[in-house]
């Protein structure tokens, strides 16, 4: 991939995933994603951050279009996860850098992942600096953002914060910064990455930005290290507030019904449920699970303040997948939802308690009564799933 | 009253007994050791063991 000057001297020298669509074996990164790295060309050369493992040669030869590799002094490991720290035994081993910086959980994180063996590792707490040269970087842990060991670095004379996963958008592209791509497009992929990755630890994300504008830092670039670049001070604030927005999960008048089914019993239900919801005037959107996957649900959920859940009864439970969403779900952590139940069952009907059950366990505030129905809704039962609808239709604009 | 502060060694979340974590049901007020044994740190979900007195 050829390198792009970022700015004087500073080089994106990442790669571009074309075709990987499940992204770290949880979500789905349905337009691909890049592993960004970045050069910087000073008094000491220095590499901040890897790629994935499969992409290490290309990486080394997209280095080499900048500088020889073997030059390299210093390497950063922001992160350890090994989509940026795929390359970093086989760098370590090609450049043999004189130190590499990580944060103290960093150095934990690498001691369990590469296990190494008189590696110069050096340890930077937040507000530890390090010249290049003509340049200094400022360290900033930003733990949780999205693992313990994560890490910004700010190099000041440039104005510029590698940001490491924090602002990551999963899109393969040639372009390399925001301004360059559709701004709707840029928004969907952010928040995407958000709901999937990042949402657990929105309280960590406030506080972060907080400190980090207590800083008083001048940037005029935001470098994350998937995606796209925010470049000039219109964007770096834009990427910014787009965060503090999804951060702060404030209810909006949309409504997910979300569910499984075996007879369509669940599904008829399903679509009860919406036409209630629009009865109340909010917007809503069905998926059936089948159709869609988990990561595509929580990337829905991202822009409703309601969510509806259906599933049968099978075997004393819920569906599999059903459970497993919910799972995925819970650890994800959304706040400030309503939310409702519904489902069919042959003769036992746990269904409806469970996801209750579910749904209460994760602090949503779960409208009464649930809807069940043993094998297939009549006319009464699909008016009580309208009214299920009206009812968290209800819910939600109170808390609007 | 001890009233110390502890500190999460895995994300660096602090525990602050004036303020409890109500979200987790615990009352401000109730002092670090008096947490359940099985309470986590409600940001990374590390165990009690894994905190450290502030200082
Ligand atoms: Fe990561
Ligand atoms: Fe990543
Ligand atoms: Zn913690």
């Amino acid at each position: 991939m050829r390198p792009v000057e970022i700015k004087k001297d500073i080089f994106w020298v990442g790669a571009v995933d074309w075709s990987t669509i499940d992204f770290h074996g949880y979500s789905l990164a349905r337009k691909g994603t890049t592993y960004n790295a970045y050069l910087v060309k000073d008094e000491k050369i220095t590499l901040f951050d890897t790629v994935k493992a499969p992409f290490c040669e290309e990486f080394i030869e997209t280095i080499a279009q900048v500088v020889d590799p073997a030059k390299i002094d210093y390497i950063v490991a922001n992160h350890l996860e090994p989509d940026h720290a795929g390359c970093l035994a086989r760098l370590v081993e090609l450049v043999k850098p004189e130190k590499i910086f990580v944060s103290p959980m960093g150095k934990r994180s690498l001691e369990a992942h590469f296990h190494p063996q008189g590696w110069p590792v050096e340890e930077m707490k937040t507000g530890s600096t390090l010249s290049l040269g003509k340049r200094t970087v400022t360290f900033i842990e930003t733990r949780m953002l999205h693992w313990p060991d994560s890490m910004s670095s700010y190099l000041a004379e440039d104005k510029l914060l590698i940001t490491n996963d924090a602002f990551g958008q999963n899109l393969a592209t040639t372009e390399r910064f925001a301004d360059e791509i559709d701004r709707s497009k840029l928004r969907a992929a952010m928040s995407a990455y958000y709901g999937n990755i990042v949402l657990p630890y929105s309280s960590v994300v406030e506080k972060t930005l907080a400190a980090i504008q207590g800083m008083n830092l001048d940037i005029d670039m935001l470098a994350p290290d998937h995606g796209l670049i925010f470049r000039g001070e219109a964007d770096v604030r834009y990427a910014i507030e787009t965060y503090l927005e999804f951060a702060a999960q404030k209810p909006k008048n949309r409504a997910l019904v979300v569910y499984d089914t075996m007879w369509h019993s669940t599904e008829k239900m399903a679509f009860a449920v919406v036409d209630g919801l629009m009865d109340e005037g909010v917007s809503a959107r069905a998926m059936h699970l089948k159709s869609f996957h988990q990561s595509d649900v929580m990337t829905e959920l991202m822009y409703c303040g309601a969510l509806a859940v259906g599933s049968p009864t099978l075997n004393n439970g819920i569906l599999p997948g059903i459970a497993g969403l919910l799972t995925y779900m819970k650890g994800l952590r959304p706040q400030n939802k309503v939310a409702a139940a519904f489902g069919s069952f042959g003769w036992s009907g746990e269904c409806v308690n469970i996801l209750k059950n579910l749904l209460t366990d994760m602090n949503f505030e779960v409208v009464e009564p649930q809807v069940k129905v043993k094998h297939v809704p009549d006319k009464d039962v699909l008016a009580q799933c309208v009214e299920l609808g009206r009812t968290l239709g209800r819910a939600l604009k109170a808390k609007l | 009253m001890a009233q110390d502060r502890y500190v999460c060694t895995i994300c660096g979340y602090t525990y602050d007994p004036k303020q409890g974590d109500p979200d987790g049901g615990i009352k401000p007020g109730t002092e670090f050791k008096d947490l359940p044994e099985d309470w986590t740190c409600p940001v990374c979900g590390a165990s009690k063991d894994q905190f450290e007195k502030e200082g």
